[in-house]
């Protein structure tokens, strides 16, 4: 039975969810929580929940066991709480505006976007297959909700059903292949399954388990050829719920993905090593070579977030200090440049797609300069172009490929990235070189939005310029390598 | 006089002073006013031209080979650090560079109209990201700017470009781009080989580092194979960036779109990176490499003289003619370079700074006409010379230091070059001694076709000569084009140590050559013809 003083270190989970629980109840009662009462509740929670995770790292020496194995606290578990709730604040940030714009009840959606989050510091801990499993369900099905949140809207519909069935197949996969390695290990805790792996050597249940929970694991990641929902998905869902999914979702699921491979499938890291190299290559080939003829900028922001899947995987597959510390810094600058680019978005965006296509940023720089600037830099950023966040992060991620001996998915991940300037371009190009006629839109004037993405704006230069400290940072947050 | 150059940081001032300036146009100046920022701008380049004249003075010739160092920890957990310094290359790069810069953007106020303010902004930071690229002593920081640069490059293409500028605009970036990633994976290859080993070859366990000096040092131990694929990753960068045939195609494009301003930086300082990586980098760290695949090298610059030459010659857009023949000028810095010998590359570095001046002066002078006439083509041109003296005049002399006539700058590069290519294999030196001959040929007679003979086109009539702006901006030009080809010495002292300091990099036997026998290998000022 686990004692008060492990509950204790569970407070930052308890804590969001009880936040999530009480805007339900919130909505519920009367005429319900307002939008922007909504939101507030949400951005202090998600502080709170911050301030409590740093105050259990304080305390945290090193690397802690709790809950009978089944919940890991270290640093690295701490670096992903705070990415995941910094970000859902940013999305709490964009979403208020697109909320109102929409009409739509506003505390169903900050309890969802919460109780996912929550579900995402689960799997941050998570330390045994089942543990990781049912939090990845937990953030899964606030997803699938928030995904068809706007219920009005047909594509909004169709993603919602899309990620389901497609989500719910992956997830069964995934558990699947759980059963599999706990049928030939008897353990589904990470650090027995390393050792019992070594043991298994030979039996065939063994490759058969962990291909089937990698093929889970590229699903949530959205790694080719697990990736066909994306694009659907991102487009239909409101976006600010995209920009989550292509942020916190995404930095959950790799911190899992990291968890797993690294510690739980240890004991088979050069097999897996070879299928990882394969998934990342083709994956920036292909999630590149398809945003290259996208029109509509959710669609290739959904296209663009694969071909950044496959990058990080480079760091996945490189196993080593370099390798952790980019997927890391990579992620972490990723998170702002993405939710930066959403946001833009989102200023831009009106009702039935109007505002989405790359043509309605033409001439952009002339009416909102300094919108443009800050897109100029989130687009500098994800083609990897310095000084940003994007170039030092894409800088050690193919540094950690050349010192463990990738070289040439290096080669294919500088080629792919320079084939995404066109892409990351178009939309340049429109803002700057084009000139606006009277269908492009105007941008809404929302002070708390602009000001979330000029943040990220900052933070996106920052580490650019400066990344020294986020790196000492990430050093901190490293795992035992294999 | 100038001793207290040494007391400040001198190349960080040189170099950010154009980001300050932008940084001021961005956030303080109003787009209505764009007389002020037109002067402004130009008075910041002005300024940081003059903060950089010093550098000629202090710059002791037979001190240490990088000048003017700083150092600073930066990035401290990769080794990376903000290392500045300047040996005596990357002196006349520098000065060239702010020497242009100021010119470009005084050609600019009558050639631009729309959008000064962003315009201003953009050249301003292209400014500051050259002149990182010629300072940066430190493989990271030098990658950063070499890609910065890329960006307003690409918008003063795109936004101020001709009728295909789109097209040229995203052409050129994404040359350029493949070219640099691919370079960059040299420099993560030389960086583990440097500390722990990459792949299948053992590292030598140095602390890990960027700094260039670092690689310099250990450039002969790196073993044959690994120093091909290193020297044929920053080929890719630097010869896209010269251009060296086949890599050339975006070149044209690119110059006939770009404003005049761009063509001049363009042609002046951006295609000397390429050249500047070459004597920079491939060459003392990849010495192995560079005797390896040295046939191969000259033929490229074999090729891309004659044949720039000869495409050159078809042209009927004078702007394309002056890309083309970029081209081929281009060609023999890179068969100077790869002579690898001493009047070779000194004749290959100084003939990077005679292009500079005289192909930045004929896109100059091909932008002035434009103005008055908005056509290149050289058919709707003839007789000008009578109605346009002093243009006539200054024209004739930049196209014979273009063709290398004695007495201009160009005479003294390439007869320099030639040595050093005879010296190497004689049929270089025959094959580039053609591209001589066929680059006065296409001169000359674009200059009959358009300066001589009646005035046919009506248009024509009454042109105003060069006012006194154009005087300001092309004197200078001109003045160094005789300076250099009358009195190089001055260049060659400057160059004398960076070029020995590669020769000895470069080629193992040259240090124990010159111990045993001073006067075996040719002086360089005594090969110049002085």
């Amino acid at each position: 039975m686990p004692s008060a003083a492990e509950y204790q270190l569970l407070a930052p989970e308890i804590l969001l969810a009880a936040a999530g629980l009480l805007l339900l109840l919130g909505g519920a009662i009367g005429r319900g929580m307002g939008n922007r009462e909504s939101a507030l509740v949400s951005i202090v929670s998600l502080a709170l929940t911050a301030g409590l995770v740093l105050r259990v790292q304080s305390v945290i020496p090193g690397r802690m066991l709790v809950l009978g194995g089944s919940f890991v606290l270290d640093g690295f578990s701490f670096f992903w709480k705070l990415l995941v709730l910094m970000a859902t604040a940013l999305v709490v940030l964009l979403s208020v505006r697109f909320l109102d714009e929409g009409n739509y009840r506003a505390s169903e959606y900050y309890a969802l976007l919460l109780l996912a989050t929550s579900g995402m510091l689960f799997m941050a801990s998570g330390y045994t297959l089942l543990t990781i499993w049912i939090s990845l369900e937990t953030m899964a099905l606030a997803s699938y909700i928030l995904a068809g949140y706007f219920k009005r809207e047909r594509r909004s519909n169709e993603a919602a059903l899309k990620y389901f069935i497609l989500g719910a197949l992956s997830s069964g996969i995934l558990l699947y292949g759980i059963s599999l390695l706990y049928g030939a290990t008897g353990t589904v805790q990470l650090a027995g399954l390393s050792e019992g792996l070594r043991n298994a050597q030979g039996n065939p249940l063994v490759p058969l388990g962990w291909l089937m929970l990698a093929a889970g694991l590229f699903f949530k990641v959205a790694a080719v050829p697990f990736h066909i929902w994306t694009p659907d998905v991102y487009v239909g869902a409101p976006t600010p719920v995209t920009a989550w999914l292509a942020v916190a979702s995404k930095a959950a699921s790799f911190a899992i993905l990291l968890r797993i491979f690294y510690e739980g499938l240890g004991s088979v890291k050069v097999e897996w090593q070879a299928v990882v190299a394969v998934v990342a290559a083709v994956t920036m080939i292909w999630g590149n070579i398809a945003a290259l003829t996208q029109q509509n900028v959710k669609r290739m922001l959904a296209y663009s977030s694969i071909a950044h899947a496959g990058y990080v995987l480079i760091g996945v597959l490189a196993v080593s200090q370099v390798g952790l510390w980019s997927v890391i810094f990579y992620l972490l600058a990723y998170s702002f440049i993405t939710l930066g680019a959403f946001g833009t978005v989102i200023l831009l965006e009106r009702k039935e797609y109007a505002g989405e296509t790359i043509a309605d940023y033409a001439g952009l720089a002339r009416r909102s300069p300094f919108l443009a600037a800050m897109m100029l830099l989130f687009m500098l950023a994800l083609t990897g172009i310095p000084p940003t966040g994007g170039f030092v992060g894409k800088f050690y991620l193919f540094a950690a490929a050349v010192e463990g001996g990738w070289g040439w998915v290096a080669v294919i991940g500088v080629l792919t990235s320079a084939i995404s300037l066109y892409y990351y371009f178009g939309i340049v190009l429109n803002m700057y070189l084009r000139d606006s006629d009277q269908t492009t839109p105007t941008p809404l004037h929302a002070p708390a939005l602009v000001g979330a993405i000029a943040f990220c704006a900052f933070a996106t230069l920052a580490l650019g310029i400066l990344p020294g400290p986020f790196i000492d940072f990430a050093k901190n947050s490293l795992l035992p390598l294999p | 006089m100038f001793d207290w150059v040494h007391n400040v940081p001198i190349l960080s001032i040189v170099c950010y002073v154009p980001l300050a300036g932008a940084l001021i146009v961005m956030f303080a100046m109003k787009s209505g006013q764009e007389a002020a920022i037109r002067k402004f701008a130009t008075g910041v380049v002005f300024v940081d031209f003059l903060i950089s004249l010093p550098l000629w003075f202090a710059f002791d010739r037979g001190g240490d080979l990088f000048q003017f160092r700083e150092s600073a920890p930066w990035i401290d957990s990769i080794g990376v650090r903000y290392e500045f310094g300047i040996d005596g290359i990357a002196l006349l790069l520098v000065l060239l560079t702010t020497l242009l810069g100021f010119i470009s953007f005084l050609s600019s106020w009558s050639a631009i109209h729309t959008r000064e303010k962003e315009y201003y902004v953009f050249l301003l930071l292209l400014q500051t990201g050259m002149l990182g690229v010629f300072m940066a002593m430190d493989f990271f920081l030098f990658y950063v700017f070499w890609e910065v640069m890329l960006v307003p490059m690409y918008f003063l293409i795109g936004i101020w470009g001709g009728p295909r500028k789109l097209y040229a605009a995203i052409k050129f970036f994404l040359y350029t781009l493949v070219g640099s990633v691919l370079m960059l994976l040299g420099i993560l290859a030389l960086y583990f080989y440097n500390a722990g080993g990459l792949l299948g070859w053992q590292g030598l366990g140095n602390p890990a580092t960027f700094f260039i000096p670092q690689f310099h040092e250990i450039g002969a131990s790196i073993p044959l194979d690994l120093q091909v694929w290193i020297f044929l990753a920053f080929f890719v960068g630097f010869a896209i960036k010269v251009p060296m045939f086949p890599f050339h195609t975006w070149l044209p494009d690119a110059h006939v779109e770009a404003p005049t301003a761009g063509s001049v930086i363009l042609a002046g300082v951006l295609l000397k990176m390429g050249t500047y990586g070459f004597v920079r980098f491939s060459l003392p760290i990849l010495p192995d490499a560079t005797l390896k695949l040295l046939p191969w090298m000259a033929a490229l610059s074999l090729i891309g003289i004659l044949y720039g030459a000869l495409v050159a010659m078809a042209q009927k857009d004078m702007k394309k003619l002056v890309a083309y023949s970029s081209v081929s000028h281009l060609g023999f810095v890179m068969l100077g370079l790869f002579a690898l010998n001493g009047p070779g590359i000194n004749g290959g570095v100084l003939q990077m700074i005679n292009h500079g001046l005289s192909t930045g002066a004929l896109f100059l002078l091909v932008g002035i006409i434009y103005e008055r006439r908005h056509t290149r083509m050289i058919a709707d041109y003839g007789g000008l010379s009578s109605e346009m003296p002093l243009y006539a005049t200054a024209f004739l002399i930049i196209t014979l230091s273009s063709i290398g006539l004695p007495t201009l700058n160009g005479f003294v590069g390439e007869f320099t070059i030639l040595v050093g290519a005879f010296h190497r294999v004689w049929w270089w030196g025959l094959l580039a001694a053609i591209g001589i001959v066929l680059g006065a040929a296409y001169m000359l007679w674009m200059y009959q076709r358009v300066f001589f003979g009646p005035l046919t086109n009506s248009e024509n009539k009454g042109l105003p000569d060069l006012n006194g702006r154009e005087i300001l901006y092309l004197a200078p030009l001109i003045l160094l084009c005789f300076w250099i080809g009358l009195y190089p010495r001055p260049f060659f002292r400057v160059l004398e140590k960076p070029v020995q300091y590669v020769m000895e990099k470069v080629d193992h036997t040259y240090a124990t050559a010159v111990a045993a026998a001073p006067s075996a290998v040719p002086a360089p000022a005594a090969a110049a013809g002085e």
